[in-house]
């Protein structure tokens, strides 16, 4: 047992996080609740002090120029675009990251290290750069075209470029290594001894897929699946470089509130919503997580 | 030769199991960790691969168990070759040395596991699953996880998950050996009571020769993948192959032996062995067929002595330049002996076993 002055001192080391965070990421949140839940001025920018709940009725709604009020699913589209599209690229992250992630952690380990440095070269070149890489290669005519009509695989151009398939391309290409990361981290952890166990009791390779090896690392899995999720959610560069002005996703539309639409409550409404979606989803991982700890115990 | 022995009905195929001319490599490696490996194995005995570490028997327990495919030989399971059956599809089942019990199932999943791999009904797991554990008498354990267990709850359920399957060959990967000394005892005679129960067929790994003399109905001795010899515990112990079973299985003394004009052995010294020989030899006589008597026809310097309750152990410096042999007697009967003393070895010449030198 720890004494409680122990425990002061334990704390007081993670005294710099806390305040940091608390500050300087707290605090802005509260000004966001606060500027989403007041009038805007016209010219951007807030008239302080005068409450109204106007930038979430907009999220539902839109006034015509009549004054009527009528349901408008636009935003809501784009909302749900941003989820469907957030969601297939952790699909397509764990389904090429899962099998990367246990061959780096069955090899020897200097290899792994190895490995998981060339996995984590990406992240020396610029986030735009290589947007803009993407962008070259999938546009009309671009070398992904000339490659699939040169093989006579396809007769004309594809016109991927600006579309959710170009999105969802470049996503998953920007988020695999966090999806890998925590996948390999839970992996190399895992007792390979157990899958023999599996083997040895009548399971086939599936078997032991879905039976043993999924639950031991289960933690590594649901941890990969939120670090790809959340920041695809708020992603702005992919979508802006290969979806065009066709497909939005949240981050551009916040970014637009702020600045060409000039109207700095909704977009503080639109942002509190994301995170309240991000809370969301921490929150199943939560639920998912304690069910296991639970058993553990 | 192999029809000739099948017209007289000797067919190796008759064993239940047989490993038959196994050899193996690792990729990568040259040494051959099984050479020429031949084991045949009778329905419901409890068989022990014994050997020193890196002699192979895990190996060979691997190669039983279809993790390893050997370079060559056929593995014959009731006649029938099955080398190249996955492990999936083998009726055999193995309790590993760390158990390898999964961590996020309850005992009674864990136990279920291979029935449900199987396809059983639920109703049918659950009836095997606690007769396996009422076997291992660990029937009120079935809603708790391993991680609650101690390391001899988590072996016996290791060996009931292996036994709900019921599998016509058991193996077991030195299972013993991370159990404390009075564990082990214990769960050495369950071990043998559970085989004895039900019927089937145990391969148990061990580099412990007490525990392999203890619980084996046959033992096969191995040394750098090569078999040394195969047979019942009192073969083993009081009839040695070679001089690396005679020193491998309990304590031994090895003493050269020159066969003399009267067509029997005799030490260097000349002292008469009392048993015939044509040719030099080594003669292996147990510390506890050595006696410390006044009569004896050796005389040597007791060099050390242990003393461990009912019995002491002396380590006597023979005389007769022939060594230093190991003699082990009631305590009772040497009290006063003691370091540098000068005593007479006596021993009886029809427990001596003579081997090639």
């Amino acid at each position: 047992m720890i004494s409680a002055t122990q425990k002061q001192r334990r704390f007081g080391l993670a005294m710099p996080a806390v305040l940091f965070i608390a500050v300087l990421m707290g605090g802005p949140m509260l000004i966001m609740v606060f500027v989403s839940l007041v009038e805007r001025a016209p010219d951007g920018g807030v008239v302080w002090g005068r409450f109204t709940t106007a930038a979430y009725t907009q999220f539902f709604y839109e006034e015509n120029l009549l004054g009527e009020m009528s349901f408008n699913t636009d935003y809501m589209q784009i909302y749900l675009r941003s989820i469907y599209l957030s969601g297939f690229t952790v699909l397509a992250t764990f389904v090429v990251g899962f099998p990367t992630a246990m061959y780096i952690a069955m090899q020897e380990p200097r290899r792994r290290a190895l490995l998981i440095f060339f996995l984590s070269l990406p992240f020396w070149v610029n986030l735009l750069v290589r947007n803009y890489a993407w962008l070259l290669l999938l546009r009309a005519n671009g070398l992904l075209d000339q490659v699939l009509m040169g093989l006579w695989i396809t007769s004309e151009p594809l016109n991927i470029l600006y579309t959710n398939t170009a999105i969802a391309i470049g996503l998953t290409y920007s988020f695999l290594p966090l999806m890998v990361l925590p996948v390999y981290a839970a992996m190399e952890k895992f007792d390979f001894s157990l899958v023999e166990a599996a083997f040895d009791l009548g399971a086939n390779r599936v078997q032991a897929l879905l039976h043993v090896i999924f639950p031991g690392v289960k933690g590594g899995i649901i941890a990969g699946c939120l670090l790809v999720f959340i920041p695809c959610l708020g992603s702005y560069v992919t979508p802006v470089l290969l979806g065009g002005s066709k497909s939005l996703m949240i981050g551009n539309l916040i970014q637009a509130q702020f600045s060409a639409a000039r109207n700095w409550p909704f977009g503080a409404a639109l942002a509190f919503v994301l995170l309240l979606m991000v809370i969301m989803a921490a929150a199943l991982r939560a639920v998912l997580l304690r069910g296991r700890n639970r058993r553990e115990l | 030769m192999a029809i000739a022995m099948q017209l007289l009905g000797l067919d190796f195929n008759l064993s239940f199991l047989s490993a038959d001319m196994i050899s193996h490599q690792y990729a990568g490696t040259d040494v051959k960790v099984l050479n020429n490996l031949t084991l045949p194995i009778h329905e419901n005995e409890f068989f022990t691969l014994l050997g020193p570490s890196g002699c192979g028997k895990t190996t060979m327990l691997r190669v039983l168990a279809g993790f390893e495919v050997p370079t060559s030989g056929r593995v014959l399971l009731d006649g029938q070759d099955i080398v190249k059956i996955p492990p999936w599809k083998r009726p055999v089942n193995t309790v590993f040395q760390n158990y390898a019990l999964f961590p996020h199932l309850s005992i009674l999943r864990n136990v279920t596991f291979g029935l449900r791999m199987r396809g059983l009904s639920r109703a049918e797991r659950h009836k095997a699953a606690n007769e396996a554990l009422a076997l291992v008498r660990l029937e009120d354990f079935v809603n708790r996880m391993p991680s609650d267990l101690s390391g001899g709850q988590q072996q016996r359920v290791a060996l009931a998950r292996a036994l709900a399957c019921k599998p016509r060959l058991l193996l077991l990967d030195e299972p013993l050996s991370a159990l404390d000394y009075k564990l082990r005892k214990e769960m050495q005679g369950e071990l043998k009571r559970i085989q004895r129960e039900t019927g089937t067929t145990f391969v148990f790994v061990t580099h412990d020769q007490e525990e392999a003399l203890a619980m084996s109905d046959r033992i096969a001795v191995m040394r750098q993948g090569q078999l040394e010899q195969v047979g019942p515990p009192s073969d083993i112990y009081d009839r040695p192959a070679t001089s690396f079973v005679a020193g491998f299985i309990g304590d031994s003394n090895l003493l050269p032996a020159v066969p003399g004009a009267d067509g029997r052995l005799h030490l260097a010294g000349g002292v008469d062995l009392g048993v015939a020989g044509q040719q030099p030899a080594q003669v292996m006589i147990r510390p506890e067929a050595l006696k410390i008597s006044p009569d004896g026809p050796l005389s040597g310097r007791v060099a050390d002595l242990v003393y461990s309750g009912a019995a002491t152990r002396f380590s006597v410096t023979l005389e007769d330049g022939s060594g230093t042999v190991q003699i082990q007697q009631a305590s009772a009967s040497t009290s006063g002996i003691s370091v540098g003393d000068h005593v007479s070895v006596a021993f009886d010449p029809k427990q001596l076993w003579v081997l090639a030198a």
